[in-house]
């Protein structure tokens, strides 16, 4: 049936390895914007929910890099991180593979990806599970862009591949939710760690928001990396799930903690 | 002897934890199972982050790095400062400084 939920929000391990470090004034409204959406996506009832995640070399590195990738693995497990540095302890998310199967292989109608039976969760998706999962009670079936090795796959790929996990949801009985997680602009684990480019995060959000597609494509890596960092890269996600929503989105919460390294972001999609 | 290899050891440490205990035991037996240069293996022996972070590795293996090796966030940010101060600047990769190294966006 048609996807039931898609939303948006940013993952970076400070979220939670630094929580302590960031000012509640700052980091409330955003941990209780996680949790509107946490209801919203458990309100819409969910047998699995796609979590397309732009992983950080957890699963993937450049002697076999796909652009894209989607789970077919009974459960997943995670973090790869030391849990006390990433503050989220360990947990074994359950899979489903005769579901992953159907929809790796309606999107491979238009979108070559990589599967994988045997996954390992990164910050990329524990840190969002973290808020919108609590209790581990969802199927989950990761995805995921390569955002780290260049080459990267270009951003109209990203968008294909969006429209192909709609077209693959929507072909299934099950009801599939869509969670994309990235960071806008932002320079993590550098010296830069903090340096956020907040009117460079709003234009994209506007864009994102409202669906236009024309100025989502015409980002450049090059400009890119120049005013959004080697993270700002993780856009391919947003426009993912803008390409599988096709509808207009809802900002709950988007506020710059320089502690977290990110411009901390939780939308969700109107599904059209 | 190659960005490639370093990181491919660092990623081989970051996700294997037989890799982190043979890594603890006898660092060198470890590094010998990749082909490093001279400078690569003693910044891996040495746990040398600053000279890490500018023979470029990637920021996303080399935090997990300096995670496995007890080293606080903002020691860590310092560290590759200090290895900038000390090396010059980043050689490859896209995860070049581009703040000044007297600067602390996020206050640490």
């Amino acid at each position: 049936m048609p996807l039931v939920f898609a939303g948006a929000c940013s993952h970076a391990p400070g979220i939670t390895g630094r929580r302590k470090l960031a000012p509640k004034e700052l980091s409330k409204p955003f941990y209780d914007a996680y949790g509107e959406m946490r209801d919203a996506l458990h309100e819409a009832r969910p047998d699995a929910v796609i979590v397309l995640a732009a992983e950080h070399f957890a699963n993937f590195f450049m002697n076999n890099m796909p652009a894209f990738a989607i789970g077919m693995g009974e459960s997943y497990s995670g973090p790869i991180e030391d849990p006390a540095w990433l503050g989220i302890p360990l947990r074994t998310a359950r899979g489903d593979v005769a579901l992953s199967r159907r929809i790796i292989i309606e999107a491979q109608q238009t979108v070559d990806v990589a599967y994988c039976e045997e996954w390992q969760f990164d910050h990329g998706i524990m840190v969002p599970l973290h808020f919108l999962d609590p209790d581990n009670e969802l199927t989950i079936i990761p995805a995921n862009i390569n955002c780290q090795g260049p080459p990267l796959t270009p951003l109209h790929r990203a968008w294909a591949f969006g429209e192909a996990l709609r077209r693959a949801a929507d072909s299934v009985p099950e009801r599939i939710a869509l969670i994309a997680t990235g960071g806008i602009s932002h320079w993590p684990a550098t010296p830069d760690s903090g340096k956020i480019n907040e009117a460079w995060d709003r234009e994209f959000l506007r864009n994102f928001l409202k669906q236009d597609k024309q100025a989502m494509l015409a980002y450049s890596d090059e400009a890119t990396l120049r005013d959004a960092g080697q993270g700002g890269f993780e856009i391919r996600v947003f426009l993912a799930a803008a390409a599988a929503a096709r509808g207009k989105g809802t900002l709950r919460h988007y506020a710059p903690i320089p502690i977290f390294a990110v411009g901390c972001t939780v939308a969700e999609l109107e599904v059209a | 002897m190659s960005l490639y290899t370093v990181q491919k050891l660092l990623y081989t440490l970051n996700r294997d934890d037989a890799a982190k205990a043979e890594f603890k035991a006898v660092p060198s037996t470890f590094a010998n199972r990749f082909n490093l240069s001279d400078e690569e293996r003693a910044a891996i022996l040495e746990r040398d982050i600053g000279k890490l972070y500018v023979l470029g590795v990637n920021g996303q293996i080399l935090m997990h790095f300096a995670a496995l090796c007890g080293i606080e966030w903002a020691d860590y940010l310092q560290l590759m400062r200090d290895g900038v101060i000390k090396y010059g600047p980043v050689r490859e990769g896209v995860y070049a400084m581009t703040t000044q190294t007297n600067e602390k966006v996020a206050g640490v």
